[in-house]
């Protein structure tokens, strides 16, 4: 046989492996051109399993609106891509402003990326819709204009949770142990997890960052032993609550496990017994409202599956995005800032509607803490979670859960 | 005490190595007798883990891991009967596109078959918890992987040295001409050593399904580390990988215990380490005669 230089193989095979881990972009783009529209959402990487479901959500929300004659008699011609990273995220943002003609983008779940984009929107005077990042700083110090953001923040999730472990009595007085994602959305976190445990005679023990490329806990998982908190509070992301999820339910510690960020899309992912403790979250598919149900059923007719919290939200914003072309004729960024601006009430299927705030361009809208079912009272496998009251209370001002300007300064340029 | 959780993350650390190895001996005995570089070897993984978690759902755990290496390991004699076959004495660069394509075609089937959401899996209730010995803790069911992985190196060890079988895999690696002149046909001996490399990888798949993330792209993740595995025990070294597998998990455990943040990039420092000293692998000098 003939044999070649091994140091050539090698050299070859890292760059393939290499190159197999950054993933390949998937592309959706429907036929229709008139009102571009484009939407990045990571599909590869450890937000990867959530982003698909943004993408589907999206799609509906896009066919349904051009099903029905498009917005003004156009047809939205929707570019939905991988966004990867926040380079490739940037770089693609700014390719659909420049080359494809995107009147205004939105999309994304990683608040790096988000961060990335909202910079691209605002040196191209375009609006930006941030539907999935969690990071309080981004409409906090690193607000602008042009951005838009759709998700609850960091500190309204750990105020959801926060409010529920307090009534189970917690919070005072126990020694917490905390594992946190290791970029911009988990230090956010970390910071508004700190000022609750302070805020509340809560110790915090430990707290241990984590690169989001982890899959295996259980290095961490012997500190946390050694450790020995009362509670140990997950402030991770995608993939790795799923894998942190598991994993401690192979350790089987006996320290509760609860956390300030899930979304329902890695719960399902998890297993049969493998979740417990409180979390939070922006929605869930059992919500009982007509408009919510509606959408399930709609949505779990064509895709054969419920839809997650990201296809939720993907699919109000975009409809949200029509609703504020039609009504301001326009699809310039200054008209539909000012639309929005008016804090123009949107039914986001929720008890109570939803709007963005003025000063910092956060939409204000009802969160909720849950708790997981056990086995024998679940209906199918998606039916996993008990929700807990809306957060804020009925009656209590919707903004009181969310950062105020103090806490939260978001000055942006006229 | 320090000194306590410090063996606790080395003993940890093992195990962990134990799963890295199944993985990475099967891409090594490709490579050593075919001379190709798998780049499918992750996708095969990733097989084993999403047919595991089927099986489980109808007979169980304990046949999931049986069965699912078995059905994957009969897919690598179709994969080396009709691809891998053509590439023995092509161009090696030729292997590894077709082996990287492969690999991508498996995600998009995985994606179209099971779904781009993860697919979820959990540990049989009787596997579950710890087991503690003094003050030392392990988790009962990474106790069973350690048992298994032990099993199969042991019976990898065997198949090589102490039966015919292996003589004649053996003395095809070193010298495939000779082996031709004395009228054996190494073509058979391939396609078992490709099954045999497959199905180790399956098993890791199948083994780590319950306490991973099971999506599309979990192969893709785990060929980086079998790469990085293989690389420093030496390409073609038996011992060599095993060697390398288990530091790999125990430098790990250990830079996540004092440096957390640099944990997932220990095992690259590392890699840079063994091959500035050892610029073919801790075990690698005896590739010279593979060449």
């Amino acid at each position: 046989m003939t044999r070649y230089s091994r140091r050539t193989l090698l050299k070859a095979g890292a760059a393939f492996a290499g190159a197999s881990t950054l993933g390949f972009p998937a592309i959706v783009r429907a036929q229709a051109v008139r009102i571009k529209i484009g939407h990045l959402v990571p599909l590869t990487g450890f937000l990867g399993a959530i982003g698909s479901y943004a993408q589907l959500g999206v799609k509906m929300a896009a066919e349904e609106i051009n099903a029905s004659g498009g917005i003004m008699g156009k047809q939205i011609d929707l570019m939905s891509e991988d966004s990867v990273n926040p380079a490739t995220a940037a770089t693609k943002a700014q390719r659909m402003i420049e080359q494809d003609g995107a009147v205004l983008l939105f999309g994304e779940i990683s608040s790096a990326s988000s961060l990335t984009i909202m910079q691209v929107a605002e040196r191209n005077k375009k609006v930006f819709f941030s539907t999935g990042a969690r990071s309080d700083a981004l409409r906090g110090k690193d607000c602008n204009r042009y951005s838009f953001h759709c998700d609850i923040p960091n500190t309204v999730m750990v105020n959801a949770v926060g409010t529920a472990l307090k009534q189970k009595g917690m919070v005072k007085g126990k020694k917490f142990v905390t594992l946190t994602a290791d970029y911009i959305f988990g230090h956010d976190l970390l910071k508004a997890a700190k000022a609750f445990f302070s805020a509340n005679d809560a110790t915090l023990i430990g707290d241990e960052l984590i690169a989001t490329d982890v899959t295996d806990f259980s290095p961490y998982l012997l500190k946390v032993r050694q450790a020995k908190p009362d509670v140990v509070c997950c402030n991770l992301a995608g993939n790795q609550v799923t894998n942190l999820v598991k994993q401690y339910a192979e350790f089987g510690f006996p320290y509760p496990l609860v956390g300030f960020n899930l979304n329902t899309g890695d719960a399902w992912a998890m297993g049969e017994g493998n979740l417990s403790g409180t979390w939070p979250t922006v929605w869930y598919h059992t919500l009982d409202n007509p408009a919510s149900k509606a959408f399930v059923e709609a949505f779990s007719k064509k895709y054969g599956k419920p839809p997650e919290n990201h296809a939720w939200i993907e699919y109000i914003t975009l409809k949200m995005i029509a609703q504020a072309i039609t009504e301001t004729k326009s699809t310039e960024s200054d008209a539909l800032i000012g639309y929005f601006e008016k804090q123009t009430q949107f039914d986001i299927m929720k008890a109570r509607k939803a709007y963005f705030r003025s000063w910092d361009h956060q939409l204000v809208q009802e969160a909720y803490p849950f708790t997981v079912k056990s086995k024998g009272e679940m209906k199918d496998k998606w039916d996993m979670l008990v929700l807990g009251e809306a957060v804020p209370a009925a009656g209590a001002e919707l903004e009181s859960i969310y950062p105020t300007k103090t806490q939260n300064p978001c000055n942006m340029k006229a | 005490m320090q000194f306590g959780f410090l063996l606790e993350q080395v003993v940890n650390g093992l195990v962990l190595g134990g799963y890295y190895l199944l993985i990475a001996l099967g891409l090594s005995l490709i490579f050593s007798v075919g001379g190709i570089v798998n780049l499918a070897h992750g996708a095969f993984y990733a097989l084993g883990a999403y047919i595991s978690v089927e099986i489980t759902k109808y007979l169980g755990f304990g046949s999931a891991v049986v069965l699912s290496p078995i059905a994957v390991a009969l897919l690598g004699i179709l994969f080396e009967r009709f691809i891998l076959r053509r590439f023995y004495d092509a161009d090696p660069i030729l292997s590894l596109l077709v082996t990287f394509a492969l690999a991508m075609v498996t995600e998009q089937t995985i994606r179209i078959i099971w779904g781009a959401p993860p697919i979820s899996a959990a540990i049989p209730q009787s596997f579950r918890g710890s087991v503690f010995l003094g003050d030392f803790l392990f988790s009962r069911y990474r106790l069973l992987i350690l048992a298994v992985v032990a099993m199969v190196l042991l019976g990898v060890w065997l198949l090589l040295h102490k039966t015919s079988f292996g003589r004649v895999v053996r003395a095809g690696i070193q010298r495939p001409d000779m082996v031709a002149a004395l009228g054996i046909r190494l073509q058979p001996y391939m396609t078992a050593i490709v099954m045999l490399g497959v199905g180790m990888a399956a098993l890791g798949g199948a083994f780590f399904a319950p306490i991973t993330i099971v999506h599309p792209a979990m192969g893709a993740e785990i060929i980086t580390v079998a790469f990085v595995v293989v690389v420093i025990g030496g390409l073609g070294s038996f011992w060599g990988v095993v060697i390398s597998a288990l530091l790999v998990g125990v430098v790990r455990g250990i830079t996540i215990h004092f440096a957390p943040a640099a944990g997932e990039a220990s095992i690259y420092v590392l890699m840079f380490l063994v091959l500035m000293l050892r610029p073919r692998g801790l075990l690698g000098e005896r590739i010279e005669k593979f060449e």
